[in-house]
């Protein structure tokens, strides 16, 4: 009896311990890997000032010369046009799916884009040189008077917002189911129109919950690499227009590291640009979290 | 008090939802400027029947409905003009409170902006009207820019209550709208409903007898989807005709 006693409870006592250090590693794992990389491009700051790295243009590796600035804002671009593009495509479908549609489309449509959230990056990178490239090139420049490859930023963005639409449309779509049903029979029995509830009481209701979803598929997006390399044509030069080719900082990455090592220091800058973008990701996600808790007190 | 022709007439009222039959065959009265209360145990179809008289029900796909319901001689059931001037004629208040996701003046302001009362005079005197009438005012009247989620639950009630009322109903439906309160919230609420009888046709939902005994001037007995029996609250509750109605009384509440 004590034996056995003591055999569970010296059990729980170790599983217990387990689980902890499980916990412990998954919450340092961003602390080591942003210490990591900060190590890693430490040698950098001999010669550079964090200026000079962040906010020049002028990027000739074997001249030594590494300005980030049209990595950077080539990413900044294409995110967030690809989030002016999901964004509302997301909001009007999840809520034609939920306060308009009947029961079996929405059950049509979750493995549906369960489907879509599962098809691999690269796909979506041969899709876009498929189609978008030559849809932008061919049909939607030409309408402003540009004749170019189409491969650009703003194929970047299209393609990066297919690929961000599943994500976002799943988290809204929870969101607006979650809002209890007496809310809605509140807001009709006051006299609302379904549009002036859906409008001015469950969007409103559901703020945060949205403003998080868009946050969210804002760092997705941010770090998105393969997919957006293949179609956005990768010149490293200040973006000056949506279908001039940009050269986001995750393309960057993949594109030279392993190859250049050759030229000093590359390999420190490259480090220094995944330092860059996960800073950049992780501003983005405590933003869209401050911006909750600030609008949920404010509700 | 007058006690004029009923207010509402239901007559061969038929409610399924997904081929469930929840109300059945309902014929009913519901006389003006008097607090009826519907009673009986849980899933007899009293709230359906609630929803059914403010078209909420419309808002189950499942939900079919047959008979006709007149208020003031017009039937509303099947009336194909705008549900928004029906929902408009009754105020609901439901089991617990659901604020809109504002502030507490826009709470009360809203239905008055949506219906087309946008003059911040306007908008500034009928809040304070309708934060008295529900016994709210002293209590807010300083913090009206707060989030109507801040007040306690028997507050949030009366805002509710007051929300209602603002858009000018002849009728108040009321669904247990004392069940997620304290005893003292509880009390408020009642005596608000004494107090507004005067002015409105009240239709009152629950399971609570005692809350029956206290409010009733009519009291419908429900069980099962049917109307079992309804009369003066003194007759029911002193004579019950039924077995069901015994039952429930002596079980109590």
């Amino acid at each position: 009896m004590g034996v056995f006693y003591l055999k569970r409870h010296l059990r729980s006592k170790i599983h217990h311990g387990w689980m902890l250090v499980c916990l412990v590693l998954v919450l340092l794992m961003p602390l080591i890997i942003g210490f990591g990389l900060t190590f890693k491009s430490g040698m950098l700051f001999q010669e550079r000032s964090l200026g000079e790295l962040l906010f020049t243009t002028d990027w000739r590796p074997v001249a030594g010369k590494f300005g980030l600035l049209p990595f950077i804002l080539s990413s900044l671009w294409v995110t967030i046009l690809a989030i002016l593009i999901a964004a509302p495509i997301c909001l009007l479908t999840a809520i034609h799916l939920t306060q308009y549609a009947k029961k079996w489309v929405l059950k049509l449509m979750h493995p549906v884009i369960d489907i879509l959230a599962g098809i691999p990056s690269v796909i979506f990178g041969v899709w876009g040189i498929l189609i978008i490239v030559p849809l932008v090139s061919r049909y939607i420049a030409p309408v402003f008077d540009k004749h170019v490859t189409g491969f650009s930023i703003l194929s970047g963005a299209i393609v990066l917002a297919v690929m961000i639409i599943p994500f976002i449309l799943n988290i809204l779509i929870e969101v607006f189911r979650a809002l209890p049903d007496e809310l809605t029979e509140a807001s009709l029995s006051l006299g609302a129109s379904k549009w002036q509830t859906i409008k001015y009481v469950l969007v409103k209701r559901a703020f945060p919950a949205i403003v998080s979803a868009f946050g969210l598929g804002l760092s997705r997006a941010f770090g998105e690499t393969i997919a957006i390399l293949m179609v956005v044509g990768n010149v490293p030069r200040m973006p000056t227009g949506v279908f001039q080719p940009g050269y986001p900082l995750p393309a960057l990455i993949a594109n030279n590291y392993g190859e250049m090592m050759s030229v000093p220091l590359y390999d420190a800058v490259l480090m220094f640009a995944a330092l860059v973008l996960f800073i950049i990701v992780t501003l983005f996600n405590l933003t869209s979290r401050m911006a909750i808790i600030r609008l949920e007190r404010n509700q | 008090m007058k006690a004029s022709g009923p207010k509402i007439r239901i007559s061969h009222l038929s409610i399924t939802i997904g081929g469930k039959a929840v109300l059945k065959d309902i014929n009913l009265q519901i006389p003006e400027h008097q607090i009826t209360v519907i009673l009986g145990p849980s899933g007899c179809g009293k709230t359906t029947l609630l929803k059914s008289l403010n078209r909420l029900i419309d808002l189950n796909h499942q939900a079919k409905a047959e008979g006709e319901i007149f208020i003031d001689g017009q039937e509303i059931l099947h009336d194909t003009r705008d549900v928004t001037k029906i929902r408009k004629k009754m105020g609901l208040l439901s089991q617990r409170p659901y604020p809109l996701p504002m502030n507490i003046y826009n709470n009360i302001a809203f239905g008055l902006r949506i219906s087309g009362r946008k003059q911040k005079r306007i908008l500034d005197r009928r809040v304070e009207h309708y934060l008295r009438l529900a016994h709210l005012w002293e209590e807010v009247c300083d913090r009206l820019r707060d989030p109507a989620s801040a007040l306690s639950i028997g507050q949030q009630q009366r805002l509710c209550l007051a929300r209602g009322l603002a858009v000018d109903p002849d009728i108040i439906l009321a669904d247990e709208p004392t069940s997620a309160l304290d005893p003292v919230s509880s009390k408020i609420i009642e005596d608000l409903f004494r107090e507004m009888k005067k002015q409105y046709t009240i239709i009152l939902v629950t399971h609570v007898l005692r809350q029956a005994i206290r409010l009733a001037d009519h009291v419908v007995f429900m069980s099962e989807g049917e109307v079992v029996e309804q009369g003066s609250p003194q007759n029911l509750f002193s004579n019950p005709q039924t077995a069901q109605l015994r039952a429930y009384l002596t079980e109590g509440n």
